[in-house]
Protein backbone atom coordinates (compact mmCIF):
# COMPACT_ATOMS: atom_id res chain seq x y z
CA UNK A 1 0.00 0.00 0.00
CA UNK A 2 2.83 2.33 0.87
CA UNK A 3 4.28 1.75 -2.57
CA UNK A 4 0.96 2.49 -4.23
CA UNK A 5 0.68 5.73 -2.31
CA UNK A 6 4.25 6.70 -3.21
CA UNK A 7 3.51 6.26 -6.91
CA UNK A 8 0.13 7.99 -6.56
CA UNK A 9 1.66 10.92 -4.68
CA UNK A 10 4.31 11.45 -7.31
CA UNK A 11 1.74 11.25 -10.05
CA UNK A 12 -0.56 13.73 -8.36
CA UNK A 13 2.14 16.27 -7.69
CA UNK A 14 3.33 16.09 -11.28
CA UNK A 15 -0.07 17.47 -12.36
CA UNK A 16 0.57 20.51 -10.23
CA UNK A 17 4.11 20.86 -11.53
CA UNK A 18 3.03 21.15 -15.12
CA UNK A 19 0.98 23.67 -16.99
CA UNK A 20 -1.44 21.01 -18.04
CA UNK A 21 -2.87 20.58 -14.56
CA UNK A 22 -3.63 24.26 -14.17
CA UNK A 23 -4.84 24.55 -17.75
CA UNK A 24 -7.31 21.73 -17.15
CA UNK A 25 -8.53 23.23 -13.88
CA UNK A 26 -8.98 26.61 -15.49
CA UNK A 27 -10.76 25.22 -18.55
CA UNK A 28 -13.01 23.06 -16.45
CA UNK A 29 -13.86 25.91 -14.12
CA UNK A 30 -14.80 28.11 -17.07
CA UNK A 31 -16.99 25.49 -18.78
CA UNK A 32 -18.61 24.35 -15.58
CA UNK A 33 -19.10 27.93 -14.41
CA UNK A 34 -20.64 29.04 -17.69
CA UNK A 35 -23.27 26.33 -17.68
CA UNK A 36 -23.90 26.70 -13.98
CA UNK A 37 -24.55 30.40 -14.52
CA UNK A 38 -26.71 29.77 -17.56
CA UNK A 39 -28.88 27.14 -15.83
CA UNK A 40 -29.20 29.33 -12.75
CA UNK A 41 -30.19 32.35 -14.83
CA UNK A 42 -32.84 30.35 -16.66
CA UNK A 43 -34.11 29.05 -13.36
CA UNK A 44 -34.39 32.53 -11.88
CA UNK A 45 -36.25 33.88 -14.91
CA UNK A 46 -38.65 30.94 -14.88
CA UNK A 47 -39.28 31.33 -11.20
CA UNK A 48 -40.11 35.02 -11.58
CA UNK A 49 -42.60 34.17 -14.29
CA UNK A 50 -44.21 31.50 -12.18
CA UNK A 51 -44.45 33.92 -9.28
CA UNK A 52 -45.91 36.63 -11.52
CA UNK A 53 -48.58 34.22 -12.65
CA UNK A 54 -49.31 33.32 -9.07
CA UNK A 55 -48.09 29.77 -9.21
CA UNK A 56 -51.17 28.55 -11.15
CA UNK A 57 -51.28 25.52 -8.90
CA UNK A 58 -48.01 24.09 -10.34
CA UNK A 59 -45.64 22.45 -7.88
CA UNK A 60 -42.78 24.72 -6.76
CA UNK A 61 -39.64 24.56 -8.89
CA UNK A 62 -36.85 22.42 -7.57
CA UNK A 63 -33.19 23.51 -7.67
CA UNK A 64 -31.95 19.95 -7.95
CA UNK A 65 -34.14 19.20 -10.89
CA UNK A 66 -33.60 22.44 -12.78
CA UNK A 67 -29.93 23.17 -12.16
CA UNK A 68 -27.90 20.37 -10.66
CA UNK A 69 -29.26 17.46 -12.65
CA UNK A 70 -28.96 19.10 -16.10
CA UNK A 71 -25.53 20.43 -15.19
CA UNK A 72 -24.23 16.99 -14.29
CA UNK A 73 -26.06 14.82 -16.76
CA UNK A 74 -26.44 17.17 -19.68
CA UNK A 75 -23.15 19.03 -19.58
CA UNK A 76 -20.47 17.48 -17.44
CA UNK A 77 -20.80 13.95 -18.81
CA UNK A 78 -19.96 15.42 -22.21
CA UNK A 79 -17.38 17.91 -20.98
CA UNK A 80 -15.51 15.14 -19.19
CA UNK A 81 -15.12 13.25 -22.46
CA UNK A 82 -12.80 16.09 -23.39
CA UNK A 83 -11.28 16.86 -20.00
CA UNK A 84 -10.30 13.29 -19.05
CA UNK A 85 -8.01 12.47 -22.03
CA UNK A 86 -5.51 15.20 -21.11
CA UNK A 87 -5.43 13.78 -17.58
CA UNK A 88 -4.61 10.25 -18.70
CA UNK A 89 -2.52 10.96 -21.79
CA UNK A 90 0.70 11.39 -19.87
CA UNK A 91 0.36 8.50 -17.44
CA UNK A 92 2.49 6.02 -19.36
CA UNK A 93 3.81 7.80 -22.49
CA UNK A 94 5.83 10.19 -20.37
CA UNK A 95 7.42 7.38 -18.36
CA UNK A 96 8.28 5.54 -21.54
CA UNK A 97 9.72 8.59 -23.21
CA UNK A 98 11.98 9.67 -20.36
CA UNK A 99 12.92 6.11 -19.42
CA UNK A 100 11.57 6.38 -15.90
CA UNK A 101 9.42 3.34 -16.66
CA UNK A 102 12.69 1.41 -16.23
CA UNK A 103 12.98 2.75 -12.71
CA UNK A 104 9.45 1.67 -11.86
CA UNK A 105 9.71 -1.75 -13.45
CA UNK A 106 13.07 -2.53 -11.83
CA UNK A 107 11.95 -1.38 -8.39
CA UNK A 108 10.50 -3.90 -6.00
CA UNK A 109 6.96 -3.03 -7.11
CA UNK A 110 4.41 -5.29 -8.71
CA UNK A 111 2.85 -4.12 -11.97
CA UNK A 112 -0.45 -3.82 -10.15
CA UNK A 113 1.03 -1.50 -7.55
CA UNK A 114 2.39 0.76 -10.28
CA UNK A 115 -0.93 0.78 -12.11
CA UNK A 116 -3.04 1.37 -9.01
CA UNK A 117 -0.68 4.14 -7.94
CA UNK A 118 -0.98 5.89 -11.27
CA UNK A 119 -4.72 5.40 -11.35
CA UNK A 120 -5.12 6.81 -7.86
CA UNK A 121 -2.93 9.78 -8.78
CA UNK A 122 -5.14 10.53 -11.77
CA UNK A 123 -8.29 10.05 -9.67
CA UNK A 124 -6.78 12.43 -7.11
CA UNK A 125 -6.41 15.12 -9.73
CA UNK A 126 -9.90 14.40 -11.05
CA UNK A 127 -11.18 14.84 -7.50
CA UNK A 128 -10.05 18.44 -7.72
CA UNK A 129 -12.37 18.91 -10.70
CA UNK A 130 -15.22 17.26 -8.82
CA UNK A 131 -14.60 19.57 -5.88
CA UNK A 132 -14.70 22.55 -8.26
CA UNK A 133 -18.09 21.39 -9.52
CA UNK A 134 -19.49 21.15 -6.04
CA UNK A 135 -18.07 24.54 -5.13
CA UNK A 136 -20.37 25.98 -7.78
CA UNK A 137 -23.27 23.91 -6.58
CA UNK A 138 -22.67 24.98 -3.00
CA UNK A 139 -23.45 28.55 -4.07
CA UNK A 140 -27.06 27.41 -4.38
CA UNK A 141 -27.09 26.76 -0.65
CA UNK A 142 -26.32 30.42 -0.01
CA UNK A 143 -29.38 31.69 -1.86
CA UNK A 144 -31.79 28.79 -1.93
CA UNK A 145 -32.35 25.49 -0.27
CA UNK A 146 -31.64 22.62 -2.60
CA UNK A 147 -32.06 19.11 -1.32
CA UNK A 148 -28.67 17.99 0.05
CA UNK A 149 -29.22 14.24 0.04
CA UNK A 150 -29.19 13.65 -3.74
CA UNK A 151 -25.87 15.47 -3.88
CA UNK A 152 -24.16 12.48 -2.27
CA UNK A 153 -25.39 10.14 -4.97
CA UNK A 154 -24.49 12.72 -7.59
CA UNK A 155 -20.96 13.11 -6.26
CA UNK A 156 -20.53 9.34 -6.14
CA UNK A 157 -21.88 9.06 -9.67
CA UNK A 158 -19.54 11.76 -10.96
CA UNK A 159 -16.61 9.98 -9.32
CA UNK A 160 -17.50 6.61 -10.78
CA UNK A 161 -18.17 8.03 -14.22
CA UNK A 162 -14.83 9.84 -14.18
CA UNK A 163 -13.09 6.80 -12.69
CA UNK A 164 -14.34 4.61 -15.52
CA UNK A 165 -13.09 7.10 -18.10
CA UNK A 166 -9.75 7.43 -16.30
CA UNK A 167 -9.25 3.65 -16.22
CA UNK A 168 -9.94 3.34 -19.94
CA UNK A 169 -7.78 6.36 -20.71
CA UNK A 170 -4.95 4.89 -18.68
CA UNK A 171 -5.10 1.70 -20.68
CA UNK A 172 -5.01 3.57 -23.98
CA UNK A 173 -2.03 5.56 -22.73
CA UNK A 174 -0.01 2.35 -22.35
CA UNK A 175 -0.34 1.64 -26.04
CA UNK A 176 1.74 4.54 -27.31
CA UNK A 177 4.77 6.66 -26.52
CA UNK A 178 3.11 9.78 -27.85
CA UNK A 179 0.90 11.84 -25.58
CA UNK A 180 -0.99 13.51 -28.41
CA UNK A 181 -1.91 10.17 -29.94
CA UNK A 182 -2.91 8.86 -26.54
CA UNK A 183 -5.18 11.85 -25.95
CA UNK A 184 -6.82 11.82 -29.36
CA UNK A 185 -7.45 8.08 -29.41
CA UNK A 186 -8.83 8.29 -25.90
CA UNK A 187 -11.22 11.09 -26.85
CA UNK A 188 -12.28 9.12 -29.91
CA UNK A 189 -13.05 6.00 -27.87
CA UNK A 190 -14.92 8.05 -25.28
CA UNK A 191 -17.02 9.68 -27.94
CA UNK A 192 -17.97 6.31 -29.41
CA UNK A 193 -18.83 4.95 -25.98
CA UNK A 194 -20.91 8.05 -25.40
CA UNK A 195 -23.01 7.69 -28.54
CA UNK A 196 -23.47 3.94 -28.19
CA UNK A 197 -26.98 4.31 -26.81
CA UNK A 198 -28.09 6.45 -29.72
CA UNK A 199 -28.64 3.28 -31.72
CA UNK A 200 -31.65 2.50 -29.55
CA UNK A 201 -33.35 5.41 -31.24
CA UNK A 202 -33.43 3.34 -34.43
CA UNK A 203 -33.40 -0.19 -33.20
CA UNK A 204 -34.99 -1.88 -30.25
CA UNK A 205 -33.43 -5.24 -31.03
CA UNK A 206 -31.37 -7.17 -28.47
CA UNK A 207 -28.16 -5.87 -29.99
CA UNK A 208 -29.47 -2.36 -29.69
CA UNK A 209 -30.31 -2.87 -26.06
CA UNK A 210 -26.92 -4.38 -25.32
CA UNK A 211 -25.16 -1.46 -26.97
CA UNK A 212 -27.28 0.96 -25.07
CA UNK A 213 -26.47 -0.87 -21.86
CA UNK A 214 -22.76 -0.57 -22.59
CA UNK A 215 -22.94 3.16 -23.21
CA UNK A 216 -21.20 5.11 -20.50
CA UNK A 217 -23.89 7.70 -19.95
CA UNK A 218 -26.95 5.46 -19.65
CA UNK A 219 -25.85 4.48 -16.18
CA UNK A 220 -25.35 8.01 -15.07
CA UNK A 221 -29.02 8.91 -15.30
CA UNK A 222 -30.02 7.44 -11.94
CA UNK A 223 -27.05 8.98 -10.18
CA UNK A 224 -27.93 12.38 -11.64
CA UNK A 225 -31.42 12.03 -10.19
CA UNK A 226 -29.86 11.30 -6.83
CA UNK A 227 -30.54 7.57 -6.85
CA UNK A 228 -27.85 4.98 -6.24
CA UNK A 229 -28.70 1.92 -8.28
CA UNK A 230 -26.59 -1.16 -7.60
CA UNK A 231 -26.65 -2.10 -11.27
CA UNK A 232 -25.16 1.24 -12.26
CA UNK A 233 -22.64 1.03 -9.47
CA UNK A 234 -21.60 -2.43 -10.65
CA UNK A 235 -21.35 -1.21 -14.24
CA UNK A 236 -18.92 1.59 -13.45
CA UNK A 237 -16.88 -0.54 -11.08
CA UNK A 238 -16.60 -3.23 -13.76
CA UNK A 239 -15.38 -0.70 -16.30
CA UNK A 240 -12.75 0.49 -13.81
CA UNK A 241 -11.61 -3.08 -13.11
CA UNK A 242 -11.55 -3.81 -16.83
CA UNK A 243 -9.42 -0.73 -17.49
CA UNK A 244 -6.95 -1.72 -14.78
CA UNK A 245 -6.84 -5.30 -16.05
CA UNK A 246 -6.17 -4.21 -19.63
CA UNK A 247 -3.46 -1.85 -18.42
CA UNK A 248 -1.81 -4.72 -16.54
CA UNK A 249 -1.88 -6.89 -19.65
CA UNK A 250 -0.40 -4.10 -21.68
CA UNK A 251 2.42 -3.54 -19.18
CA UNK A 252 3.25 -7.25 -19.26
CA UNK A 253 3.43 -7.14 -23.04
CA UNK A 254 5.63 -4.06 -22.84
CA UNK A 255 8.26 -6.02 -20.95
CA UNK A 256 8.90 -8.32 -23.87
CA UNK A 257 9.96 -5.45 -26.10
CA UNK A 258 13.27 -3.61 -26.23
CA UNK B 1 26.23 -12.95 -6.36
CA UNK B 2 24.96 -12.86 -9.93
CA UNK B 3 24.59 -16.04 -11.91
CA UNK B 4 23.64 -15.91 -15.56
CA UNK B 5 23.10 -19.34 -17.09
CA UNK B 6 22.57 -19.88 -20.81
CA UNK B 7 20.68 -16.64 -21.16
CA UNK B 8 19.00 -16.11 -24.51
CA UNK B 9 16.81 -13.14 -25.32
CA UNK B 10 14.86 -12.79 -28.53
CA UNK B 11 12.80 -9.90 -29.77
CA UNK B 12 10.55 -11.59 -32.26
CA UNK B 13 12.86 -13.14 -34.84
CA UNK B 14 15.98 -11.19 -33.82
CA UNK B 15 18.26 -12.74 -31.26
CA UNK B 16 19.70 -10.02 -29.05
CA UNK B 17 21.55 -12.26 -26.63
CA UNK B 18 22.41 -15.86 -27.33
CA UNK B 19 23.41 -18.44 -24.73
CA UNK B 20 25.32 -16.09 -22.46
CA UNK B 21 26.65 -17.49 -19.19
CA UNK B 22 28.81 -15.87 -16.55
CA UNK B 23 29.03 -15.36 -12.83
CA UNK B 24 29.95 -12.42 -10.69
CA UNK B 25 31.42 -12.97 -7.25
CA UNK B 26 30.47 -10.94 -4.22
CA UNK B 27 32.25 -7.62 -4.07
CA UNK B 28 33.64 -7.92 -7.56
CA UNK B 29 33.49 -5.27 -10.28
CA UNK B 30 32.71 -6.91 -13.59
CA UNK B 31 33.08 -5.04 -16.85
CA UNK B 32 30.79 -5.78 -19.72
CA UNK B 33 32.62 -4.84 -22.85
CA UNK B 34 31.25 -4.81 -26.34
CA UNK B 35 30.42 -2.59 -29.29
CA UNK B 36 27.08 -0.86 -29.51
CA UNK B 37 24.29 -3.31 -30.20
CA UNK B 38 26.24 -6.25 -28.81
CA UNK B 39 23.58 -7.12 -26.26
CA UNK B 40 25.00 -5.43 -23.18
CA UNK B 41 21.91 -3.44 -22.34
CA UNK B 42 19.62 -6.38 -23.01
CA UNK B 43 21.62 -8.60 -20.66
CA UNK B 44 21.53 -5.92 -17.98
CA UNK B 45 17.83 -5.44 -18.40
CA UNK B 46 17.28 -9.14 -17.84
CA UNK B 47 19.47 -9.09 -14.72
CA UNK B 48 17.49 -6.17 -13.32
CA UNK B 49 14.18 -7.83 -14.11
CA UNK B 50 13.09 -5.23 -16.65
CA UNK B 51 12.92 -7.81 -19.42
CA UNK B 52 12.08 -11.48 -18.96
CA UNK B 53 14.60 -13.92 -20.48
CA UNK B 54 13.48 -15.99 -23.47
CA UNK B 55 15.57 -18.88 -22.21
CA UNK B 56 18.02 -19.51 -19.42
CA UNK B 57 18.17 -18.50 -15.81
CA UNK B 58 19.40 -15.42 -14.00
CA UNK B 59 19.83 -15.33 -10.25
CA UNK B 60 20.66 -12.27 -8.19
CA UNK B 61 21.78 -12.91 -4.62
CA UNK B 62 20.32 -16.39 -4.99
CA UNK B 63 16.89 -15.21 -6.15
CA UNK B 64 15.65 -16.09 -9.60
CA UNK B 65 14.66 -12.87 -11.36
CA UNK B 66 11.62 -14.52 -12.92
CA UNK B 67 10.36 -16.57 -10.01
CA UNK B 68 11.07 -14.16 -7.17
CA UNK B 69 11.30 -10.82 -8.92
CA UNK B 70 10.56 -8.65 -5.90
CA UNK B 71 13.27 -10.25 -3.75
CA UNK B 72 15.79 -9.94 -6.58
CA UNK B 73 14.81 -6.35 -7.35
CA UNK B 74 15.10 -5.39 -3.69
CA UNK B 75 18.76 -6.32 -3.84
CA UNK B 76 19.51 -4.65 -7.15
CA UNK B 77 20.29 -1.06 -7.95
CA UNK B 78 20.11 -0.14 -11.60
CA UNK B 79 21.32 2.87 -13.50
CA UNK B 80 20.11 2.67 -17.11
CA UNK B 81 22.01 4.46 -19.85
CA UNK B 82 19.72 7.46 -19.51
CA UNK B 83 19.26 8.26 -15.84
CA UNK B 84 15.60 7.53 -15.03
CA UNK B 85 14.85 10.87 -13.38
CA UNK B 86 11.70 12.96 -13.28
CA UNK B 87 12.59 16.38 -14.60
CA UNK B 88 9.90 18.18 -12.64
CA UNK B 89 11.12 16.99 -9.24
CA UNK B 90 13.88 18.38 -7.10
CA UNK B 91 16.77 16.08 -6.29
CA UNK B 92 15.60 15.69 -2.70
CA UNK B 93 12.00 14.90 -3.66
CA UNK B 94 13.14 12.43 -6.27
CA UNK B 95 15.42 10.53 -3.93
CA UNK B 96 12.69 10.44 -1.29
CA UNK B 97 10.30 8.99 -3.86
CA UNK B 98 12.78 6.35 -4.99
CA UNK B 99 13.57 5.48 -1.37
CA UNK B 100 9.88 4.86 -0.76
CA UNK B 101 9.29 2.64 -3.77
CA UNK B 102 12.49 0.73 -2.97
CA UNK B 103 11.20 0.08 0.52
CA UNK B 104 13.73 1.97 2.57
CA UNK B 105 12.21 2.09 6.07
CA UNK B 106 10.49 5.42 6.65
CA UNK B 107 12.73 6.40 9.55
CA UNK B 108 15.91 5.85 7.56
CA UNK B 109 14.94 7.73 4.41
CA UNK B 110 16.43 11.06 5.44
CA UNK B 111 19.62 9.45 6.62
CA UNK B 112 20.01 7.39 3.43
CA UNK B 113 19.43 10.41 1.20
CA UNK B 114 22.10 12.34 3.09
CA UNK B 115 24.53 9.42 2.84
CA UNK B 116 24.20 8.72 -0.87
CA UNK B 117 24.11 12.41 -1.72
CA UNK B 118 27.38 12.81 0.11
CA UNK B 119 28.82 9.80 -1.70
CA UNK B 120 28.03 11.03 -5.20
CA UNK B 121 28.54 14.72 -4.34
CA UNK B 122 25.07 16.09 -4.93
CA UNK B 123 24.43 17.43 -1.44
CA UNK B 124 24.55 21.01 -2.69
CA UNK B 125 21.85 20.55 -5.34
CA UNK B 126 19.14 18.91 -3.18
CA UNK B 127 16.70 21.78 -3.77
CA UNK B 128 17.33 22.09 -7.51
CA UNK B 129 14.91 20.80 -10.11
CA UNK B 130 16.45 17.82 -11.91
CA UNK B 131 15.41 19.13 -15.34
CA UNK B 132 17.62 22.14 -14.78
CA UNK B 133 20.73 20.18 -13.82
CA UNK B 134 23.59 19.39 -16.18
CA UNK B 135 24.04 15.96 -17.69
CA UNK B 136 26.82 15.15 -15.23
CA UNK B 137 24.68 15.98 -12.23
CA UNK B 138 21.75 14.00 -13.61
CA UNK B 139 24.03 11.02 -14.00
CA UNK B 140 25.07 11.35 -10.38
CA UNK B 141 21.47 11.65 -9.26
CA UNK B 142 20.86 8.45 -11.23
CA UNK B 143 23.71 6.78 -9.38
CA UNK B 144 22.35 8.01 -6.04
CA UNK B 145 19.00 6.51 -6.98
CA UNK B 146 20.63 3.14 -7.67
CA UNK B 147 22.42 3.23 -4.30
CA UNK B 148 19.63 4.52 -2.11
CA UNK B 149 18.42 1.16 -0.80
CA UNK B 150 21.96 -0.06 -0.29
CA UNK B 151 21.65 -2.92 -2.78
CA UNK B 152 23.94 -5.93 -2.88
CA UNK B 153 24.18 -5.69 -6.63
CA UNK B 154 24.67 -2.59 -8.74
CA UNK B 155 24.05 -2.67 -12.45
CA UNK B 156 25.38 0.36 -14.31
CA UNK B 157 24.75 0.76 -18.02
CA UNK B 158 27.44 2.94 -19.58
CA UNK B 159 27.91 4.95 -16.40
CA UNK B 160 30.41 7.36 -17.92
CA UNK B 161 28.69 7.99 -21.25
CA UNK B 162 28.17 11.65 -21.96
CA UNK B 163 30.29 12.93 -19.11
CA UNK B 164 33.23 15.29 -19.39
CA UNK B 165 36.73 13.93 -18.65
CA UNK B 166 36.83 15.22 -15.11
CA UNK B 167 33.45 13.69 -14.34
CA UNK B 168 34.52 10.42 -15.96
CA UNK B 169 37.50 10.19 -13.63
CA UNK B 170 35.34 11.01 -10.63
CA UNK B 171 32.74 8.43 -11.60
CA UNK B 172 35.39 5.75 -12.05
CA UNK B 173 36.83 6.58 -8.64
CA UNK B 174 33.38 6.33 -7.18
CA UNK B 175 32.71 2.94 -8.75
CA UNK B 176 36.05 1.63 -7.54
CA UNK B 177 35.09 2.81 -4.08
CA UNK B 178 31.88 0.83 -4.27
CA UNK B 179 33.67 -2.46 -4.91
CA UNK B 180 33.80 -4.66 -1.87
CA UNK B 181 30.55 -3.50 -0.31
CA UNK B 182 28.61 -3.90 -3.54
CA UNK B 183 28.86 -6.29 -6.43
CA UNK B 184 29.04 -4.17 -9.55
CA UNK B 185 28.33 -4.95 -13.17
CA UNK B 186 29.06 -2.11 -15.53
CA UNK B 187 28.91 -1.95 -19.27
CA UNK B 188 31.05 0.09 -21.56
CA UNK B 189 32.29 0.20 -25.10
CA UNK B 190 35.55 1.83 -24.09
CA UNK B 191 38.46 -0.48 -23.37
CA UNK B 192 40.52 1.72 -21.04
CA UNK B 193 37.50 2.12 -18.84
CA UNK B 194 37.49 -1.59 -18.16
CA UNK B 195 41.14 -1.81 -17.27
CA UNK B 196 40.77 1.15 -14.94
CA UNK B 197 37.71 0.05 -13.02
CA UNK B 198 37.11 -3.68 -13.37
CA UNK B 199 38.64 -6.77 -11.91
CA UNK B 200 37.14 -9.01 -14.52
CA UNK B 201 35.84 -8.49 -18.03
CA UNK B 202 33.24 -10.24 -20.12
CA UNK B 203 33.63 -9.36 -23.80
CA UNK B 204 30.39 -9.66 -25.68
CA UNK B 205 29.75 -9.30 -29.37
CA UNK B 206 26.76 -10.14 -31.51
CA UNK B 207 24.95 -11.32 -28.43
CA UNK B 208 27.59 -13.91 -27.58
CA UNK B 209 30.31 -14.04 -24.95
CA UNK B 210 33.61 -13.79 -26.79
CA UNK B 211 36.04 -13.81 -23.91
CA UNK B 212 36.14 -13.69 -20.13
CA UNK B 213 39.11 -12.80 -17.96
CA UNK B 214 41.01 -10.21 -16.00
CA UNK B 215 41.81 -7.12 -18.06
CA UNK B 216 45.58 -7.83 -18.19
CA UNK B 217 45.03 -11.47 -19.14
CA UNK B 218 42.97 -10.38 -22.07
CA UNK B 219 45.54 -7.86 -23.14
CA UNK B 220 48.30 -10.46 -23.03
CA UNK B 221 46.27 -12.85 -25.07
CA UNK B 222 45.61 -10.14 -27.56
CA UNK B 223 49.23 -9.40 -28.19
CA UNK B 224 49.26 -12.75 -29.96
CA UNK B 225 49.31 -13.01 -33.71
CA UNK B 226 47.89 -12.16 -37.09
CA UNK B 227 45.60 -14.65 -38.76
CA UNK B 228 45.55 -15.45 -42.48
CA UNK B 229 43.25 -17.91 -44.21
CA UNK B 230 44.49 -19.52 -47.39
CA UNK B 231 42.67 -21.98 -49.65
CA UNK B 232 44.83 -24.09 -51.90
CA UNK B 233 44.07 -26.85 -54.38
CA UNK B 234 46.82 -29.42 -53.99
CA UNK B 235 48.09 -32.27 -51.84
CA UNK B 236 47.24 -31.25 -48.28
CA UNK B 237 50.27 -32.70 -46.50
CA UNK B 238 52.77 -31.20 -48.92
CA UNK B 239 51.08 -27.83 -48.90
CA UNK B 240 51.18 -27.82 -45.15
CA UNK B 241 54.81 -28.75 -45.11
CA UNK B 242 55.64 -25.99 -47.54
CA UNK B 243 53.63 -23.40 -45.70
CA UNK B 244 55.36 -24.21 -42.44
CA UNK B 245 58.65 -23.24 -44.01
CA UNK B 246 57.46 -19.74 -44.90
CA UNK B 247 59.46 -17.38 -42.67
CA UNK B 248 57.59 -15.63 -39.89
CA UNK B 249 54.85 -18.23 -39.49
CA UNK B 250 54.09 -19.52 -36.00
CA UNK B 251 51.54 -22.08 -36.70
CA UNK B 252 49.60 -23.62 -39.58
CA UNK B 253 46.53 -25.76 -39.32
CA UNK B 254 44.15 -27.19 -41.92
CA UNK B 255 40.64 -26.01 -41.26
CA UNK B 256 38.38 -27.55 -43.89
CA UNK B 257 38.59 -29.53 -47.10
CA UNK B 258 36.30 -29.46 -50.09
CA UNK B 259 36.83 -30.88 -53.61
CA UNK B 260 40.56 -31.29 -53.16
CA UNK B 261 40.96 -27.75 -51.87
CA UNK B 262 42.14 -27.21 -48.34
CA UNK B 263 41.79 -24.11 -46.23
CA UNK B 264 44.60 -23.43 -43.77
CA UNK B 265 44.60 -21.10 -40.90
CA UNK B 266 47.96 -19.45 -40.47
CA UNK B 267 49.14 -17.52 -37.47
CA UNK B 268 52.07 -15.27 -37.95
CA UNK B 269 54.08 -12.78 -35.98
CA UNK B 270 52.22 -9.71 -34.97
CA UNK B 271 52.50 -6.83 -37.39
CA UNK B 272 53.85 -9.03 -40.18
CA UNK B 273 51.85 -9.38 -43.37
CA UNK B 274 52.76 -12.81 -44.73
CA UNK B 275 50.24 -12.91 -47.53
CA UNK B 276 52.68 -12.28 -50.36
CA UNK B 277 55.11 -14.85 -48.97
CA UNK B 278 52.37 -17.44 -48.69
CA UNK B 279 51.15 -16.71 -52.19
CA UNK B 280 54.63 -17.12 -53.63
CA UNK B 281 55.19 -20.40 -51.80
CA UNK B 282 51.96 -21.82 -53.20
CA UNK B 283 52.42 -20.62 -56.75
CA UNK B 284 56.07 -21.72 -56.90
CA UNK B 285 54.97 -25.26 -56.21
CA UNK B 286 52.42 -25.06 -59.04
CA UNK B 287 49.43 -25.49 -56.78
CA UNK B 288 46.32 -23.50 -57.35
CA UNK B 289 45.78 -20.61 -55.01
CA UNK B 290 42.02 -20.22 -54.66
CA UNK B 291 41.71 -17.75 -51.87
CA UNK B 292 43.90 -15.74 -49.58
CA UNK B 293 42.66 -13.33 -46.96
CA UNK B 294 43.31 -12.04 -43.51
CA UNK B 295 40.83 -13.53 -41.15
CA UNK B 296 38.19 -10.85 -40.77
CA UNK B 297 38.08 -9.79 -37.21
CA UNK B 298 40.10 -11.10 -34.39
CA UNK B 299 39.38 -10.29 -30.81
CA UNK B 300 41.87 -7.52 -31.17
CA UNK B 301 39.95 -5.96 -34.00
CA UNK B 302 36.92 -5.93 -31.80
CA UNK B 303 38.96 -4.28 -29.11
CA UNK B 304 40.18 -1.77 -31.65
CA UNK B 305 36.64 -1.04 -32.56
CA UNK B 306 35.78 -0.76 -28.95
CA UNK B 307 38.56 1.61 -28.14
CA UNK B 308 37.70 3.84 -31.04
CA UNK B 309 35.17 6.33 -29.81
CA UNK B 310 33.00 6.52 -32.89
CA UNK B 311 32.08 2.88 -33.25
CA UNK B 312 28.48 3.89 -33.63
CA UNK B 313 28.96 4.78 -37.27
CA UNK B 314 30.79 1.62 -38.25
CA UNK B 315 28.85 -1.35 -39.53
CA UNK B 316 28.71 -4.06 -36.94
CA UNK B 317 30.89 -7.14 -37.11
CA UNK B 318 29.35 -9.96 -39.07
CA UNK B 319 28.98 -13.32 -37.41
CA UNK B 320 30.87 -15.76 -39.61
CA UNK B 321 34.00 -13.68 -39.66
CA UNK B 322 34.35 -14.17 -35.99
CA UNK B 323 36.28 -17.30 -35.30
CA UNK B 324 37.57 -16.72 -31.88
CA UNK B 325 36.34 -17.75 -28.51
Amino acid sequence: MRNVLAVAGRELRSYFHSYIGYQLMRGYAVVCGFFFFSFTATYVVQEFRMAAMGGMGAPPMNLNEYIIQPLLEGVLTVALLLFIPPITMRLFPEEKKTGTIELLLTSPLTALQIILGKFLGAVGFYAVLVVLTFLYISVLFLYGNPNAKPLLAEALGLFLYGGALLALGMWISTLTKDQIIAASVTAEVFLLLYVLDWVTAYSSSTAGRVLSYLALTTHFHNFAKGVIDLGDLAYYLSVIVLGIFLTARSIEALKGRP
Amino acid sequence: MIEVEHLTKRYGPTVAVSDVSFEVQKGEVLGFLGPNGAGKTTTMRVITGYLPPSQGKVRVAGFDVVEEPLEAKRRTGYLPENPPVYFDMTVGEYLAFVARIKRVPRREIKKRIAEVSEKVAITDVQQREIGKLSRGYRQRVGLAQALIHNPDVLVLDEPTAGLDPKQIIETRQLIKGLAGQHTVVLSTHILPEVSKTCQRVVVINQGKVVAVGAPDELTRWLQGYETVLVTVEGPAAEVMDKLQRVPGLHWVEPRETSDGAVTFEIHSEKGLDVRSEVARAVVESQWKLLELKTSGLSLEDIFLKLTTKDVAEEPSVSGEQLNIS
